[in-house]
């Protein structure tokens, strides 16, 4: 086989596959623009004749209230973890105290517990506080274990040249100002990959709103998606305009910060 | 460290200086408060909770009553409950075919995505997309490709003239339905990783291989995946972890049935705990679980020296 005619048949596979790949999405947007009746038609058509934008309308007068829970948690839960996890990356990272490596050591072993194991007691503490049926369970737990994105920017404030800092010093900043002006701008690429994947956590979350919230009104989108299921059962054409409606925002993100994304996957425990 | 500690007197000439590591009073005090939000949120959300679940799992709390501690009640009961030991096979049945599946096409489509070709980044992007889209959203369009009569699956298999099964509501179908979803979301995850791997191995070793006659595929055993093997066993420990507590997918598609058929164990978990009122059985369960899953990756870890590779 020459090398074109390989080349050929590897685009050939790749197409076919990428195809394969996208067509549920494709099918969901395609069904969101059908009207009822062409749902249900038999054997199925896959493009809607006459596109109607009249669904999205529908649909968005049903989800503002989850679309705001879905946004305030996930700002929430970015703005908190990366404040929280900088911190600490720094600190472990670049300052030199008594217990530091311990408290590090405490941190590793953490990530290895299972979420299901934590999650029935966090269940009850929530119950005894009154936190049951409020967001707060949604962010500040999370918010306040940031292991994995501790540990990503701790990797990177390490590489920081030690000058940097010294001449911040000199110049009479605080420990604080050091970290806050000279340092995070430093590590920006490893804060774009931390807050993307909390953002994902948090916008994708099924498990947390399901145990926490009961009132409808404080429910997050993939929850409400759920609810639909069972409301629009017959209406298809209205339900994949939502589920449409929910993954659209992370298919921008992701197509904006792939690179920021990926890098943080792959740094996810494969680098010492 | 060039600075000295001002109330350390210098030590008389010719005593080796004092070696172990000295902290100013500053160092202590911001080092501990830098991170203290972070030790705070392990003890109070992670490692006491962790020990509340040890202690519920020895009582019949309800979620409402007080608990009363009653031994070993809820390990004891679970080989004779039924529901216990179909969960257990069915959630064995998910993780034997997820795992293998979802790192073997994760890494076809890694080798596929290797290297400089015209357009990649959209094939990239095409495999990787499902990843990052909610689970739920997955499910539901899932859900209406399975349709048995108006699903686009047995739609296409009528025009070549297969009768397509019932997918999700036949109880042999539903599990593989279960698992194919699984993968196709999935498979994102290791293909990243592995393709990180690939752009790590040394071109020179490949073409080494080439010049003394290696076919393709003699390459791929014998130089590439020795050299992938630390991505391959990073991928079979996190991915067996993950396929033990696959929960959206049955939440949203079959809730369990058709008749238990993919009630995996996080599911029956969750329903003890929120929908029959058993917190402590369901704390015994993932008491279980987790005991479970440190046995797996220790036994992956105590493996790995037979096959994987660092240079």
């Amino acid at each position: 086989m020459t090398a074109a005619t390989t080349r050929v048949l590897r685009y050939a596979v790749m197409t076919v596959l990428a195809l394969l790949f996208v067509l549920p999405l494709v099918w969901m947007i395609s069904t969101s623009l059908k009207t009822e009746a062409q749902t249900l038609v038999v054997p199925p058509t896959f493009w809607p004749t006459d596109p109607q934008w009249a669904n999205y309308v529908a649909v968005w007068s049903l989800i503002p209230q989850f679309l705001y829970n879905s946004v305030k948690l996930a700002v929430l839960n970015v703005v908190g973890l990366l404040f929280v996890a900088s911190l600490a990356g720094y600190a472990f990272g670049r300052i030199n105290f008594p217990g530091r490596d311990l408290a590090f050591a405490l941190l590793l072993a953490s990530a290895i517990l299972p979420g299901i194991v934590y999650l029935l007691p966090q269940y009850l503490l929530f119950l005894d506080i009154g936190w049951i049926d409020t967001h707060y369970p949604l962010w500040v737990p999370r918010v306040l274990t940031p292991v994995i994105g501790t540990f990503l920017l701790r990797q990177s404030f390490r590489t920081i040249p030690q000058e940097l800092e010294d001449a911040a010093r000199l110049d009479g900043c605080s420990t604080f100002q050091i970290y806050w002006r000279v340092m995070l701008p430093q590590v920006k690429p490893a804060l774009a990959a931390v807050g993307i994947l909390t953002f994902l956590e948090s916008w994708n979350d099924l498990f947390g709103p399901l145990i926490f919230l009961n009132s409808e009104h404080l429910q997050t989108l993939p929850v409400a998606l759920a609810l639909f299921q069972g409301e629009f059962f017959t209406q298809l054409n209205l339900l994949m305009a939502a589920a449409t409606v929910s993954v659209v925002p992370v298919l921008v993100l992701f197509f904006a910060a792939q690179r920021y994304f990926i890098q943080g996957i792959t740094m996810d425990g494969l680098k010492g | 460290m060039a600075v000295q500690a001002p109330w350390r007197t210098p030590a008389p000439p010719g005593t080796a200086a004092p070696t172990r590591p000295r902290w100013t009073r500053r160092q202590v005090v911001e080092g501990w408060v830098f991170i203290l939000p972070v030790v705070v949120g392990i003890l109070a959300f992670q490692l006491v909770p962790v020990l509340v679940s040890v202690y519920a799992s020895f009582t019949n709390w309800t979620g409402l009553s007080s608990p009363r501690f009653i031994g070993l009640g809820n390990y004891l009961r679970m080989p004779s409950d039924p529901l216990f030991v179909s969960t257990v096979v069915n959630t064995l049945y998910f993780s034997i075919g997820y795992i293998p599946l979802s790192i073997v096409i994760g890494l076809v489509l890694a080798l596929l995505c290797h290297g400089k070709l015209r357009g990649m980044r959209v094939f990239r992007t095409a495999f990787f997309v499902p990843y990052v889209v909610n689970i739920v959203a997955v499910s539901l369009v899932w859900f209406w490709f399975y349709a048995p009569t108006q699903g686009v699956i047995n739609g296409m298999l009528s025009t070549v003239g297969v009768q397509g099964p019932e997918w999700l509501t036949d109880p042999v179908w539903a599990m593989p339905a279960v698992i194919l979803v699984s993968v196709w979301q999935g498979v994102g995850y290791p293909m990243i990783v592995l393709l990180g791997g690939l752009q790590g191995i040394p071109t020179s070793l490949v073409e080494a291989a080439t010049i003394d006659g290696a076919s393709p595929l003699r390459r791929l055993w014998s130089v590439t995946l020795p050299l992938l093997s630390p991505q391959l066993f990073f991928l079979t420990i996190t991915q067996t972890i993950a396929s033990f507590q696959i929960f959206g997918i049955i939440f949203v598609m079959t809730e369990g049935g058709p008749a238990g058929a993919t009630t995996v164990y996080i599911y029956y978990l969750y329903q003890n705990a929120f929908a029959f009122g058993r917190m402590g059985y369901a704390s015994a369960l993932a008491m279980v679980l987790f005991a479970f899953i440190g046995l797996i990756t220790f036994i992956q870890w105590r493996l790995q020296r037979r096959w994987v590779f660092y240079d």
